[in-house]
């Protein structure tokens, strides 16, 4: 008997050894020069469910970033994290919060990554906020996160309760994306449009950007409704055929099978176009839809990896190099922009790498930075300054480059 | 919309009918379960996800993975993959039963439920590894054919394609073939007798563990027949799928009076029915609002469900 708890006490000491270890991992490395700092970085994106194509590619490009950027006296660690759970297959509010409070506990982490959906982003802001924790975002789109008068009254505000920003996105917003996708609907000859959405917070605010801007100019509306994640949407493509409009607009993310509605809605009536904006802007939206992917029209911020001259190609060049990959998704290289931001305000940071305000006010104040992008500067609501949108036509289960989108 | 459209309503109902068929057959697991030992199988749903990817891994097997648009649809590649998802969810669901639920049977009510709860994830989580997290498309394989506009020629929103045909002339007469066997065969009859008195039944040597590892195969095997019918129909499929068919099977299970085998089919058919008129009349969002509200009032006023207190037996 007395053995067998000896036993026991040295499993129990060894197990804790091993966490301790794990747990010290971060904050390992602070001796020798009195200077040398450890960070680190941390993204939350949907690691789970049908953005994961495109989430690995962000990842990717972070690791890349912090890779190739030596930043002297700093050493800069990185932790990927999943918002999305198993259970629902897309990213979860619980999930979501979770990881920013990890961020917040952990005291070595100076900026956070992410979000990719918008929704996800409005869980983490307020906490971040509090905490004085910079976030950039590859990714979300939705305008009410940082605009005033583009989402709902209490936006922005709402999102930061300490009063002091601390957010920002090297993608454009959608008060932009959803007025150039109306345009180009007009564009293609579109009378009559039907909007769906799929009730989540990007994919509602841009539906009602697409069809403000569809008033303004004219679009007759023919039905506008939300549309939750069906197994088929059989019912609603009747409607859509019955209503006689000529383009659908689809307000969403492909986790939500927008896939099995252009398939549901090509089978009873083919020639309503199908319009979507970078929700739906993957290869994996492609890869569902099948052959009703054909002609499928969607707009995204920037220019797609065909058209990517000078920095962007160079990019484009090492990360094939890097990962073996020569069509990289849309937001890849916003990926890389957003850690490369990141870690110029660490760099700059200097002496104070891992003091957040520091790193906060440094990103924040990003100006005329030149980067993959572009030049481009955040601006004082910390959007960036870059306004190009492109559209693209799916063509045999690829995206192909149709015409770059100016914002009218 | 214009006013009341009988072909827009009539589209609906079509549809209604088709989805309800999937619903029925998913339901149809939980209320023979129920029926017999008075567990929740939540693990129902995700066996029959387990089903469809079955099917896929089949198809791929058989050269039929990403072919669309094919003229003859091989039919011999679909009763294959059909039989195999059958035997596999039949035997899995033994299985579990076998290994998650038979120890627990003299346990407190709680407990199996919860080990069911652990099954799900499990199975959730083999899903996961098996065919990753993404959406996988399945293929098309039925032919492209809609007897009202291409047969009858007439131009409506009123479709009835191969593939409505293909659902319901499977999904029927197994239903069918269900409510047969539980009334005539003698396996049926202890089956009935083992759902009224466990005990009693056991005393009249009757083989208890026998008839409800049955009971469990005939469950697989129904969620294996409606896992092709799903890819086929729908033509994607996920992980994460088990958990909306099963929360849908499940109300219509209990919409139907959990237990009766009669019911849950009604449960089925009125679910995909409710599903597809609120959809066509109140909008997407309002879907669920719809079906719920009905499970709500219905159950406040006759708490068996619909058929619940027919039977007699354990309602």
């Amino acid at each position: 008997m007395q053995r067998r708890w000896t036993s026991a006490a040295a499993a129990i000491t060894a197990l804790a050894l091993v966490m301790g270890a794990c747990g010290g991992a971060g904050t390992g490395g602070t001796t020798g020069a009195s200077t040398a700092k450890t960070v680190k970085i941390i993204s939350s994106l949907p690691m789970t469910g049908a953005s994961r194509t495109q989430t690995v590619e962000i990842v990717n490009s972070i690791k890349m970033a912090i890779d190739e950027t030596k930043i002297p006296n700093v050493t800069v660690n990185y932790e990927a994290l999943d918002d999305a759970t198993a259970a629902k297959g897309s990213w979860d509010a619980a999930q979501e919060a979770e990881n920013a409070r990890k961020a917040i506990n952990d005291k070595t982490v100076v900026a956070y990554i992410g979000t990719y959906n918008s929704g996800a982003a409005k869980i983490s802001i307020p906490l971040l906020n509090q905490a004085g924790l910079v976030m950039v975002s590859p990714a979300n789109t939705y305008p009410g996160l940082t605009k005033t008068g583009k989402g709902e009254a209490n936006e922005p505000g709402v999102y930061y309760p300490n009063g002091k920003r601390n957010y920002a996105r090297v993608v454009p917003a959608d008060d932009l994306q959803g007025a150039v996708g109306a345009v180009w609907a007009k564009d293609l000859g579109a009378k009559n449009v039907y909007i769906v959405h799929d009730t989540e917070l990007y994919g509602k605010g841009i539906a009602d950007v697409f069809r403000a801007k569809a008033k303004e100019i004219g679009l007759v509306e023919k039905g506008y409704e939300g549309a939750q994640k069906a197994d088929n949407y059989r019912v609603l493509a009747n409607k859509i055929k019955d209503s006689g409009a000529d383009l659908l607009y689809y307000g969403g993310i492909v986790d939500n099978n927008p896939a099995v509605l252009a398939k549901d809605l090509k089978a009873v009536a083919p020639n309503v176009k199908f319009m979507g904006p970078d929700g739906i802007n993957c290869s994996e939206f492609l890869k569902q839809a099948g052959p009703a992917g054909e002609g499928i029209y969607s707009t995204f911020g920037g220019v797609p990896p065909e058209k990517y001259t000078g920095k962007s190609s160079e990019w484009l060049k090492s990360y094939d190099a890097k990962f073996n990959n020569k069509n990289p998704n849309a937001y890849a290289i916003y990926g890389f922009e957003a850690a490369k931001v990141v870690l110029a305000a660490i760099a700059k940071a200097g002496d104070k790498a891992d003091d957040r305000a520091t790193v906060l006010a440094n990103v924040m104040g990003t100006k005329d930075y030149d980067g993959v992008l572009g030049k481009w500067s955040f601006d004082a609501s910390g959007d960036t300054t870059l306004t190009q949108f492109s559209g693209s036509i799916g063509k045999a289960g690829a995206w192909a480059f149709s015409k770059e989108l100016a914002v009218k | 919309m214009g006013g009341w459209q009988i072909d827009l309503f009539l589209a609906a109902v079509m549809i209604g009918i088709t989805n309800g068929a999937f619903i029925a057959l998913i339901a149809l697991g939980y209320t023979l379960v129920y029926g017999i030992i008075e567990l929740i199988n939540f693990a129902h749903g995700d066996l029959f996800m387990l089903g469809t990817f079955v099917c896929l891994s089949s198809l791929t097997l058989l050269g039929f993975r990403t072919e669309v648009g094919i003229v003859g649809t091989p039919w011999h590649a679909l009763l294959i993959a059909m039989l195999a998802a059958m035997i596999f969810c039949g035997v899995l669901n033994v299985l579990a039963e076998r290994i998650a639920y038979r120890p627990l049977r003299r346990a407190p009510r709680l407990a199996p439920l919860i080990s069911a709860i652990g099954v799900s994830f499990i199975f959730v989580n083999i899903g996961l590894y098996w065919q990753g997290p993404t959406p996988q498309r399945f293929p098309d394989l039925l032919p492209q054919y809609d007897f009202v506009s291409q047969l009858l020629g007439i131009t409506s929103l009123v479709r009835f394609t191969f593939k409505d045909l293909f659902v319901l002339s499977l999904a029927i007469p197994l239903m069918l073939a269900l409510a047969w066997i539980i009334k005539n065969t003698r396996i049926g009859k202890a089956m009935r007798a083992v759902a009224q008195d466990t005990e009693m039944s056991l005393q009249m040597g009757i083989d208890v563990n026998r008839v409800i590892a049955f009971t469990f195969l005939l469950g697989g095997v129904l969620a294996g027949a409606a896992s092709l019918m799903y890819g086929l129909y729908n033509n994607n499929t996920v992980f994460t799928l088990g958990f909306d068919a099963g929360l849908k099977a499940f109300t219509a299970a209990v919409l139907g009076g959990i237990g009766n085998i009669t019911g849950a089919a009604l449960g089925g058919f009125v679910l995909g029915l409710l599903s597809a008129l609120t959809i066509t009349y109140f909008g997407g969002q309002w879907e669920n609002v719809g079906v719920f509200s009905l499970l709500v009032i219905i159950l406040v006023f006759k708490p068996t469900g619909l058929l619940g207190q027919e039977t007699g037996e354990k309602a």
